[in-house]
């Protein structure tokens, strides 16, 4: 049991950082698409330099946090052999042609075209650049699809059949298309784009305060600003049908959410309560009533199957009861702050420099917003399928590891300290960037004008 | 032979192929990552430059061959990442280690470029070390004895040998001036104990592996076989005596690291032929490893259809990046 414990440290150690990484990357390569364009379609030489500006610092955060996506996700492939061996023997069938999909056809297009959107501006034309660029951003996206078919599987298994203990597939469509991926695939693909938009408010509000900010960063925080404020409302939405979904599905994980321990009609929406597994009750809770009923059924009186229903085959109560709240009280947060920044950028004229700084503090303050979101919404999904690996078919303690706990223990520590240090340092370095990258340059110079023209020139060659 | 038996033997084909793909390509990357500690700032910056383009795509071949083995050898899977826990674990702290000091070495402040250089150069040698030693190991079937830590060591030792001459003549292929002229030397430093190192692997393996044994000196295959020793010899005395002629600066930069990529093809031919039909060497077969035909048909289909454009964009890739190295710059 030790060594399973271990094992699932690691395991959630890894996918923990790994995320961190496509939570950014996944929207962010459609935004250096955005700015690139915005770049070749101004007129105004000012206008031209300014999202050529944005498009090189958020290249280089782009590139940083690719990389640190892919070492991550390089060790989380061997891990699913070497800390779940079983499972790749018993849903091998069904979970290996996902993953393989995913490396034939998204991480081979990101990484083959990384190189060219990265480095390869002096030496393709414009357009083979913005081809790059949009291969890069599609590869990512179609990366979320595979893993999320994938995950989406484990939670709502469908299209398939066991013989001998070993599953086989029946229905490719039903496989990747299961119940809750169409759900899935939304929400992590709006929380993607959600954290970016974030982290763009963030470092331009850090750049404005810091006084290192040229016109650029502005652009930028405008952009983050109108991004955040259309996409929360519809993460909102998207969340709500992601959990009648399920509700459907997977009742015992809403229970969970909820921390419903008794089958209720009318059930309240609890605001604060420690969840006591032992004791299967709530300690101080702190009940809107009714409102879980309301926002789950439609109905304020619809039933709510309570954890007693499903016993010793429900999720542990504690963390997916607190982490679904910290999800869904960042998610409002995001969008207090995005509308409230909006709507106070409007009266100031659409100028950042009557912003009151305690706003841009608030801003910068909310930078990585999106990663506390993301984290929790997993550990919802995740913890919440618990004690399955596939919902209601595999447990999880029956697939793990015959490796020593030692071991298991040594490569955690040395893993866990190794993700500090680089989390640490990408942090360090996001700051140092967006500080250096936009020192004020005064006036434009000929140079500059050289730089952001440069390509108009370099087409005649390749057209 | 039905095509449902075939199929596992096409598979153990496309794993070795990217494995090779990765060893080839990934090991010029860690090979110059290794090189670096001889180099100075301006000479790395270079190196990391020449690299830079195609590290990423490169370690992709590997997630594509442990994928793959995967895929469609999961029992196969199980059993030889658990044997390799540790040093698996160690070569991805190594590999976590180079790919990202590789982006962060640009980006952190001045001050700390020298540090992440440091890291640079010593993940890129923790992951070396650990694909000999893993290598090792899987050649000898993880036996158990006291013969088999010293050859798995001595893989150890020699494919980051191996390594850092493909990483020397890819720099004299892709860099000029004085850099080139160091790759030149280093070239020659790394020859001779990578060729030790593969006669002495060569001689330790059937000595190691009964089933080696019988499979190279019995009679006819002995012939045919021994023509893969010969022509590799033939490549390394070709490509050693390249790099003390002055035709390696100018218009045959590109034939060591060449010759090189053919020596590694020989190698991966005579341990492909050694192994064959096991995917653990006197323990499992590919048949006994396999996944259900229905789901390799199903990956077979996008392999058939990704393959080609794959090779055809990492193609276009090379091209786009090809001659000699210039800065590289995020413009």
């Amino acid at each position: 049991m030790e060594a399973v414990f271990l094992a699932r440290i690691q395991f959630a150690a890894n996918i923990t950082f790994h995320i961190l990484f496509p939570s950014i990357s996944i929207a962010l390569g459609w935004v250096l698409l955005f700015f690139r364009l915005k770049h070749l379609r101004a007129t105004d030489p000012q206008q031209k330099l300014d999202w050529l500006r944005a498009y090189r610092l958020w290249t280089k955060v782009f590139a940083l946090t690719f990389a640190l996506g892919v070492v991550s996700g390089v060790t989380m492939s061997f891990q699913f052999g070497t800390n779940w061996p079983g499972y790749m023997e018993r849903v091998g069938n069904i979970a290996g042609p996902l993953l393989g999909y995913e490396v034939l056809t998204a991480f081979f297009l990101e990484a083959g075209f990384l190189g060219v959107m990265l480095f390869g501006h002096r030496r393709v034309g414009e357009m083979v650049h913005l081809g790059a660029t949009f291969l890069v951003a599609l590869g990512t996206l179609m990366s979320a699809f595979w893993i999320l078919g994938l995950n989406s599987w484990m939670q709502t298994p469908a299209g398939y059949e066991v013989i001998d203990g070993v599953f086989h597939a029946k229905n490719w469509l039903e496989i990747i298309f299961n119940p809750s991926f169409p759900y899935r695939l939304v929400h992590m693909t709006l929380a993607s784009a959600l954290t970016c938009a974030f982290l763009l408010i963030g470092i331009s509000a850090w750049q404005l305060l810091k006084g290192v900010a040229t016109a650029s960063a502005s652009r930028v925080l405008r952009t983050g600003l109108i991004f955040a404020a259309l996409i929360a409302p519809a993460q909102m939405l998207a969340g709500d049908l992601h959990g009648l979904n399920t509700l459907k599905h997977q009742p015992q994980k809403i229970a969970a959410m909820e921390g419903i321990w008794e089958t209720t009609r009318g059930a309240p929406l609890l605001l604060f309560a420690i969840p006591d597994d032992a004791a299967r009750t709530n300690r101080f809770e702190l009940p809107v009533p009714k409102l879980a009923s309301l926002i789950l059924r439609h109905d304020a009186n619809g039933e709510i199957k309570g954890l007693n229903e499903f016993p010793s085959a429900h999720p542990p109560v504690f963390p997916v009861f607190w982490c679904f709240r910290i999800m869904v009280g960042t998610g409002i947060l995001m969008l207090l702050v995005s509308w409230i920044g909006l709507w106070r950028h409007w009266r100031d004229g659409w100028d950042f420099a009557r912003m009151p700084r305690p706003m841009l503090k608030l801003f910068a303050g909310m930078t990585f917003a999106g990663w506390v979101a993301t984290i929790a919404g997993w550990y919802v999904t995740e913890i919440g399928r618990q004690p399955f690996i596939v919902s209601g078919l595999i447990r999880t303690a029956d697939v793990a590891s015959r490796v020593p706990s030692s071991s298991i223990a040594l490569t955690l520590a040395i893993y866990t300290a190794l993700y500090l240090a680089l989390l640490a340092a990408y942090v360090g370095v996001l700051k140092y960037m967006s500080e250096a990258a936009e020192k004020p340059t005064g006036p434009i110079t000929s140079k500059d004008l050289a730089e952001s023209t440069h390509q108009y020139q370099r087409r005649g060659e390749f057209a | 032979m039905s095509f449902d038996e075939l199929l596992p033997l096409i598979f153990i084909g496309l794993m070795g192929v990217s494995l090779l793909v990765y060893v080839v390509s990934d090991g010029y990357d860690l090979g110059v990552g290794m090189l670096m500690h001889r180099a100075t700032p301006e000479e790395r910056d270079t190196m990391v430059a020449s690299i830079g383009p195609f590290w990423d795509a490169n370690e992709t071949w590997l997630v594509l061959g442990v994928g793959l083995l995967l895929v469609a050898f999961p029992k196969a899977h199980g059993l030889v990442l658990s044997e390799l826990y540790l040093p698996t674990a160690l070569m991805l702290v190594g590999l976590i280690l180079r790919g990202a000091a590789f982006d962060f070495r640009v980006k952190a402040k001045a001050d700390r470029k020298a540090m992440w250089d440091r890291l640079f150069i010593a993940g890129s040698m923790l992951a070396s070390v650990c694909q000999g030693w893993m290598l090792g190991r899987y050649i000898s079937g993880f036996g158990e004895g006291w013969n088999y830590p010293i050859f798995a060591g001595a893989i150890a030792i020699a494919l980051p040998m191996a390594y850092a001459l493909l990483g020397a003549t890819w720099l004299v292929m892709k860099t000029d001036g004085q850099l080139q002229d160091k790759a030149i030397e280093w070239s020659k430093i790394a020859w001779p104990p990578m060729v030790l190192g593969l006669i002495l692997i060569s001689m330790a393996t059937p000595w190691i592996s009964e089933t080696v044994r019988v499979r190279w000196f019995t009679l006819p295959a002995m012939i045919a076989v021994a023509s893969i020793p010969i022509t590799t010899g033939v490549a390394l005395l070709a490509a050693r005596l390249l790099l003390g002629s002055p035709a390696v600066r100018g218009s045959l930069c590109w034939l060591p690291f060449a010759l090189l990529v053919l020596v590694f093809f020989l190698s991966f031919l005579g341990l492909s032929y050694s192994i064959y039909p096991f995917v653990v060497i006197d323990r499992l077969t590919v048949w006994q490893a396999a996944s259900s035909p229905e789901s390799l048909k199903i990956i077979l289909i996008g392999v058939c259809v990704t393959l080609p454009v794959i090779i055809a964009y990492t193609g276009f890739s090379y091209r786009v990046f090809r001659g000699k190295t210039i800065e590289l710059d995020y413009a």
